[in-house]
């Protein structure tokens, strides 16, 4: 990496290429194309408060308050023309439905002047109801291919989500567990961003077969900056 | 009083009724609620049953064709061993006089049938455990079970009313007094320091709120001549009755017994400076196991077990039966070694806890406690495991791990001889477990909000609870309790025309019985044997094909995962190669040789307690009770006085000094290690924001130590600050409330008081949830809860039970108070003879904290370093 790249960079990111197109990782947990003016941000979930306490558990109800502060904060600071949400928006088919008010504004303020694509995840398999933005089971841009869930194989220029990835390390007897971006250069999967959403090793059997090499750089999200850890550092677990 | 078969029994046996037994059966049949305090082997659980026994001896017949009669006795216990090892010992005299009682277990183990058939057809004496109280409470017919209910027999109070656990039985003894208003509660105790708080407990409190426990923790441990004499004695105190708030039981007391013989181990080798492995007396505790007939090893955590263990078969060259018993091992490999117990055919058995409270096993003639005894009252419990008759002495042996250790252990057998007890301070009832139980009682009959704060009130731990607090947990029980009130509509429990709450969904009453009780273990993985061995250094057992052997028991999560393929570790009592984690299991194969590692354990690390803690500090300040002491002990003692000084009983000494580029501080609080963590976290904090350039701290029993850059002795010196600033109790407040924020501590704590609670559940119908989700989750709900509504009432549960729990902030707050203006520095130019044992510590206690970004930079810079920057 140069340092003229670097400089481009925001506070806190990583800059890495998939397939050949340079993009940064952002501590935040979106990913950013600059060439393409493009954010990417996976698995928002939101909604998932009340989708349980439909079930009996009454989970706070502030987690889409959560999820869409940071991510306005984040489409403000970027001011990206493309915005790409990589399926799971919402926690369930019904949870559009359920957005309190005030929330649908401030998402339609986001949304305001931007090309906004909604792409379908098995949560949210249907456009989410009265909102704008245009829904697809996956979108294509410049090389690379925005699905929800990632195919099985190497996938050279594939941007997923759906598997919440993290990492762990061992250091010092001690173990960090965290969210990342795993990509070995030619695919990427991305982290879930919104605030109740679970995660899952990325050396777990789920990821098995496609990365390159094994394991991936995992591009771990700490509290002000992210790390890549390369795979033959990381643990299971 | 006695009815005719009970006469015959005890006279054909050549016995006669011992006086607390006839008592105690005197003021049941008076119609009042007794405790009970009496040693082990005083005939308690007979003293005990002794009212239900005559009572539905003299019962007439059940008419033919009458319905079925309910549960006559409740019996509930902590241990559901202890229910079983009830059933067996009563059966017994029950079998004898031909009784026409029938009696039952109900645990977590009794088969799905037996249970229903229970509730259709219930015996006369029901042995059971909180939990499944709990369970049978929260049924709908709960009413008609128990209509017939005249006793509940509690054994082993003294350690059930100190936890959560107690506060969900207070909750239903409760709601069993509301079903039953004359039920009366017998109570069985070991001596304990305040019997008055246990005797409240027994019975329905007064409806004035008031503070709960108002008294202060000094005159704990008072010991009113107990054990003087070596002939029991006996003393009845009458019950308080009526409206105010001091109900208390009938109290009948049993003191005396055969003094215990102890001893502290005298060993010619070197005591340790530090350490809890106590290696240097293997040799000698060998020897002792050699001259008994059974030997019981004690030992306060699960890791000093396997060691010890180990330690013993390596010197074992007679091949005597040595086992091995802790809470981790296979229940199979448990009861073994319980049964070959019982047979008489060990020579000594290691155990932890699980053996602690008052089973009986076997022939014991000798109990070892390896490590100190940290509370005199544990000391006393643990003893009375040797010989289970009243008039014979036991014979025990301390051996401690190291030199504080032996202060402490010189303490507490001075403790003991003088009959002082403590147990922990009873505190308030948690609001999660009121939660828990809120929701039980509307999954049972529906529940008038009115009625029912009347009736939790009833409880002690709950006496002083106030309206609002808890109406916010109906609400939380409702709808989550949130400001936003977006719930409603999937609200748990509705009020129903008539005024009361109901479950609005079975499915609700199902994820209640899932969850029910207040016990959240740390997420644990089987350990399994397999042949195969897998690559050595990090990697994952997915690329193996793992065949499984069997399952040696279970160890906690946190620790396998930070082995790497080919680590070696010590479990049930064998060297083993971590061969990989798959799905919820940790596999292993025989190992030897290399560096063994030995799991450390989350709990069974017992505080000092106060009253040992001020034992060990009268001793420290008096040399004429040195000579007590060992040799090298008292030489070391004197070596401090000459190097530095040695603090008075309420002084506490702060020496300074440099070593290598950093300059320490030293503190000896004598107050557990708990306490010490929050004072040594609250200090940092300080020290940063006055430029000291903290790096660091360690915590033990005794002492604590800070390290910085700055030059520590001399800030003090020059009153910038003052050690009295440093050590202000203001730091209780905002340092605290900051510090607490995001802490991992808050957030375990959260996570359990959220599982209690029933905001997340421990697991799903059908499937266990594993502990890896619970954690995630809980964390993530903390945060957003945290920014969102920092006054819920779970974070307000949570942050009580942080302060008496894992940060003991209670017992730092009377400490710092305890303290001021008697803090002594001590400037140095090197390290004293006090500050050795805390200094050796550091880089081997691991620093507790926040799994930081530092290691994550490590990890990073590593990859950096080995690819150049290219």
């Amino acid at each position: 990496m140069n340092i003229a790249a670097r400089e481009l960079t925001r506070a806190g990111c990583e800059a890495i290429a998939v397939a050949g197109m340079r993009a940064a990782c952002d501590q935040r947990g979106v990913l950013h194309f600059p060439e393409l003016d493009l954010l990417v941000v996976s698995d928002l979930h939101l909604e998932k408060g009340s989708s349980h306490a439909r079930r009996g558990r009454l989970i706070p109800p502030y987690d889409t308050a959560a999820t869409l502060s940071r991510l306005a904060e984040v489409v403000e600071d970027y001011q990206p023309r493309i915005i790409v949400s990589l399926g799971d928006s919402f926690h369930d088919g019904e949870g559009a439905a359920r957005l309190p008010e005030p929330f649908r504004v401030s998402l339609m303020a986001m949304m305001a002047g931007r090309n906004w694509f909604w792409i379908a995840g098995n949560h949210d398999p249907d456009a989410p109801a009265d909102l704008p933005g245009e829904t697809v089971e996956e979108l294509a841009v410049g090389g690379l291919v925005f699905r929800h869930e990632p195919s099985k194989g190497h996938a050279e220029g594939e941007i997923a989500g759906h598997l919440h990835p993290c990492a762990r390390i061992v250091q010092r007897g001690r173990s960090v567990r965290r969210r990342c971006f795993a990509s070995d250069g030619a695919r990427l999967i991305m982290p879930a961003f919104g605030a109740f959403t679970g995660s899952l090793n990325v050396l777990d059997r789920a990821y098995k077969g496609m990365f390159r090499d094994g394991a991936p750089t995992a591009y771990m999200i700490g509290t002000s900056r992210v790390y890549p850890i390369a795979g033959s550092l990381l643990r299971p677990g | 009083m006695l009815p005719e078969p009970f006469v015959r029994w005890f006279a054909e046996r050549g016995w006669s009724p011992r006086a607390h037994q006839l008592d105690l059966l005197a003021a049941a049949q008076q119609g009042n609620s007794v405790l009970l305090i009496a040693p082990t082997g005083a005939g308690k659980t007979l003293a005990g049953f002794l009212p239900a026994l005559t009572d539905l001896a003299i019962r007439p017949k059940k008419r033919p064709g009458a319905a079925h009669r309910g549960v006559h006795t409740l019996y509930i216990s902590p241990l559901k061993a202890l229910a079983v090892d009830i059933e067996r010992n009563l059966g017994k005299p029950v079998d004898e006089m031909s009784l026409p009682i029938s009696m039952e277990t109900r645990t977590g183990d009794t088969p799905q049938h037996k249970r229903t058939r229970q509730k259709l057809s219930p015996p006369d004496i029901l042995l059971t455990t909180p939990e499944q109280l709990a369970l049978l409470i929260a049924s709908p017919d709960a009413e008609r079970f128990f209509s017939d209910l005249r006793y509940i027999v509690l054994d082993e109070l003294h350690s059930l009313v100190t936890s959560k656990r107690g506060h969900l039985l207070s909750l239903g003894l409760a709601r069993l007094r509301a079903f039953v208003p004359d039920l009366q509660a017998i109570g069985l105790s070991a001596t304990v320091a305040e019997p008055d708080e246990l005797r409240r407990w027994l019975v329905r409190q007064g409806s004035s709120p008031s503070p709960l426990w108002g008294g202060s923790p000094e005159g704990r441990g008072g010991g009113d001549g107990l054990a003087s004499t070596p002939t029991p004695t006996l003393r009845v105190d009458p019950p308080h009755k009526g409206e105010g708030t001091n109900n208390m039981a009938e109290l009948i007391t049993v003191s005396g017994g055969a003094k215990p013989e102890i001893s502290i181990l005298d060993s010619e080798e070197h005591v340790p400076w530090s350490g809890h492995s106590a290696r240097y007396a293997i040799p000698d505790v060998y020897e002792a196991i050699r001259k008994h007939r059974t030997t019981l090893l004690f030992v306060n955590t699960r890791s000093q077990a396997e060691l010890l263990f180990q330690e013993l078969w390596r010197v074992n060259d007679d091949n005597l039966p040595i086992a091995l018993h802790h809470g981790s091992l296979d229940v199979g490999q448990r009861r073994k070694v319980e049964k070959a117990m019982a047979d008489n055919v060990l020579s000594a058995v290691v155990a932890t806890s699980t053996l602690d409270l008052g089973i009986d096993w076997g022939d014991v003639d000798l109990v070892i406690h390896v490590g100190a005894p940290k509370g005199a009252s544990r000391l006393a419990q643990r003893i009375g495991r040797a010989n289970h008759r009243m008039d014979e002495p036991s014979r025990a042996i301390l051996v401690p791990a190291n030199r504080f250790e032996v202060l402490e252990c010189r303490a507490a057998l001075e403790a003991n001889y003088l009959g002082a007890q403590d147990t922990p301070p009873l505190i308030e009832g948690a609001l999660d477990v009121l939660a828990q139980h809120v929701l039980g009682c509307a999954c049972g009959a529906a529940f008038d909000a009115d009625e029912l704060y009347d009736e939790v009130r009833g409880a002690a731990p709950y006496t002083g609870l106030d309206r609002e607090s808890f109406d916010r947990v109906v609400d939380f029980v409702a709808t989550g309790g949130y400001a936003l009130r977006s719930y409603e509509r999937y609200a748990r429990i509705r009020k129903t025309k008539d005024g009361k709450w109901r479950v609005s969904h079975p499915r609700i009453a199902q994820q209640y019985r899932l969850n029910v009780g207040t016990i959240i273990e740390a997420p644990m993985l089987n350990v399994r044997y397999t042949r195969a061995k897998g690559k050595s250094g990090a990697g994952s057992a997915q690329s193996l094909a793992l065949r499984g052997g069997p399952v040696l028991g279970k160890i906690e999560e946190y620790f396998v995962e930070t082995l790497s393929i080919g680590d070696m570790f010590i479990f049930a009592g064998k060297v083993l190669r971590f061969e990989g984690i798959r799905e919820n299991e940790c596999y292993v194969s025989t190992g030897g040789g290399g560096n063994v590692l030995v799991p450390s354990y989350a709990g069974g690390k017992f505080p000092l307690s106060t009253y040992l803690a001020e034992q060990v500090r009268g001793m420290l300040a008096d040399p004429a009770r040195w000579t007590a002491l060992p040799d090298q002990v008292s030489d070391w003692l004197r070596m401090q006085q000459m190097k530095s000084i040695l603090p008075r009983r309420e002084d506490l000494l702060v020496e300074t000094f440099p070593r290598g580029e950093r300059f320490y501080m030293v503190a000896y609080p004598f107050e557990g290690r708990l306490a010490h963590q929050t004072l040594g976290m609250l200090l940092t904090r300080r020290l940063e924001r006055m430029g000291a350039r903290p790096l660091g701290f360690v915590a033990t029993d005794y002492s604590l130590a800070v390290w910085a850059l700055g030059d520590l002795g001399r800030m003090f010196k020059a009153k910038k600050p003052s050690l009295a600033e440093l050590f202000d109790e203001d730091m209780l407040g905002d340092d605290l409330e900051a510090w607490l924020a995001d802490s991992w501590l808050l957030k375990r704590t959260f996570r359990n008081c959220a599982v209690i609670a029933g905001l997340i559940e421990r697991r799903f119908p059908g499937q266990e949830k594993n502990g890896r989700q619970v954690t995630v989750s809980a964390d993530l709900i903390y945060d957003v809860l945290r920014s969102h509504e920092p006054d819920h009432i779970l974070l307000k549960a949570t942050r009580a039970d942080a302060a008496s729990g894992l940060l003991d902030v209670r017992r730092l707050a009377e400490m710092l108070s305890r303290i001021r203006g008697r803090i002594v520095h001590k400037m140095l130019d090197q390290i004293s003879p006090l500050a050795v044992p805390v200094m050796l510590e550091i880089g081997r206690e691991p620093v507790n904290g926040e799994a930081n970004d530092t290691l994550l930079m490590e990890a990073a810079d590593l990859i950096e370093e080995a690819m150049g920057s290219a």
